[in-house]
């Protein structure tokens, strides 16, 4: 960007002009997307914590080996892989629709975002056949069918953390949703055409690149460690 | 009022600047390919090689942060704006080093207590069960399957 080049010539602090060169809205949005972060940080290093306190945890090559459609075949990790692919390809369109708000095209915004919606909505939807499956084997806050890596009894600390947790990201994705079904709603209605600029949707893509990176650490904890 | 319309100008205006479509299927074909690669290790090389779990965990922490510095700096276009804004959000976030330090280090450390102080603790986390019939998937207790 241009004003990135000539950031260490001129003097952002000198008044008369914003010092993070973005609209406040946008850099409001990074502070509560900072404050968010603390809080999964806190979810997710509780969970560290408990999982460092045990001598035994689930494996979860064996937790989540089911994939819909496919009866008891052994897949681990296939399911949940189909999962992250739809949450980055879903941040691809997000991102389009921000790249077509900078050329005022409103066509496009309208595609990328009703794209973006479908990719939220299968995301849940995954999410959703996941729980129920997990909870058609016994599992639930408070009920742990699954045994350790070494064949002991495992505590119920591995079920509550994951529905809480995945809980707690699938609640971030369905407000995502949201916040994106009104942002549509309002390009449809030509709001940002009359403003003159695509600023929103910019903020709701920072928050939706948001959840897909809650989930690429959600995704690291759970199912690869 | 003039510097904040002047701001938004800039970044409405139609001339593409700080907005590039080449970068973002790269990051995306990056992404992709990072999450392959774990999905790989995960499935088809960790599972042989239990002892050496540390190891690809320290792998995937690897993984992880490449993924998360992409998202960052490529979606959610922090790597182009201007150094202050890109200050005020990476050093706070570097009380995540202390913070997961700090707790796994404490989680760790109960660990070993209970171990050393409180042998019934130990020893119900330690004995397999024995004659345990599945009630539920079949998978999950076949003895030394995969691992």
């Amino acid at each position: 960007m241009a004003q990135t080049a000539v950031a260490g010539k001129q003097r952002w602090w000198e008044g008369g002009k914003s010092p993070f060169n973005v609209e406040y809205g946008k850099l409001m949005m990074w502070y509560f997307l900072m404050s968010d972060a603390f809080t999964f940080g806190a979810f997710l290093i509780s969970y560290g914590t408990v999982r460092f306190a045990s001598n035994g945890w689930p494996d979860p090559n064996q937790v989540f080996s089911s994939v819909p459609f496919m009866g008891h075949a052994h897949m681990p990790l296939v399911f949940v892989s189909i999962m992250t692919f739809i949450l980055i390809a879903s941040s691809v369109t997000m991102v389009l629709a921000v790249g077509e708000g900078h050329n005022n095209n409103r066509k496009g915004v309208i595609k990328y975002m009703i794209l973006t919606i479908i990719g939220g909505l299968m995301f849940l939807g995954c999410q959703a056949w996941e729980w129920f499956h997990l909870h058609e084997q016994g599992a639930w806050w408070g009920k742990n069918p699954f045994l350790t890596f070494n064949g002991t009894e495992a505590s119920t600390n591995f079920t509550n953390f994951f529905f809480t947790i995945t809980g707690f990201h699938g609640f971030h994705v369905f407000s995502g949703v949201i916040i994106n079904i009104i942002m549509l709603i309002m390009t449809i209605r030509g709001v940002f055409d009359r403003r003159g600029h695509y600023l929103m949707i910019e903020k709701a893509g920072l928050y939706w690149h948001f959840v897909d990176l809650v989930w690429v650490f959600v995704f690291t904890c759970f199912y690869l460690f | 009022m003039e510097t904040y319309e002047s701001v938004k100008q800039s970044h409405a205006d139609g001339d593409g600047h700080g907005f590039d479509k080449a970068a973002v299927w790269r990051t995306f074909w990056i992404l992709l390919v990072i999450t392959v690669v774990e999905l790989v290790v995960g499935m088809f090389i960790a599972p042989h090689f239990h002892p050496y779990k540390l190891w690809f965990n320290i792998l995937y922490i690897i993984f992880t942060l490449a993924k998360a510095f992409y998202i960052i700096a490529e979606f959610m276009h922090l790597g182009h704006e201007i150094k202050n804004l890109v200050m005020t959000i990476a050093v706070p976030a570097l009380l995540f080093i202390w913070f997961i330090t700090a707790f796994l280090w404490d989680g760790n450390s109960y660990k070993n207590l209970r171990n050393t102080y409180d042998p019934y603790y130990h020893e119900r986390t330690t004995t397999p069960v024995k004659g345990h019939t599945p009630d539920h998937g079949h998978e999950a207790e076949k003895p030394g399957a995969i691992h």
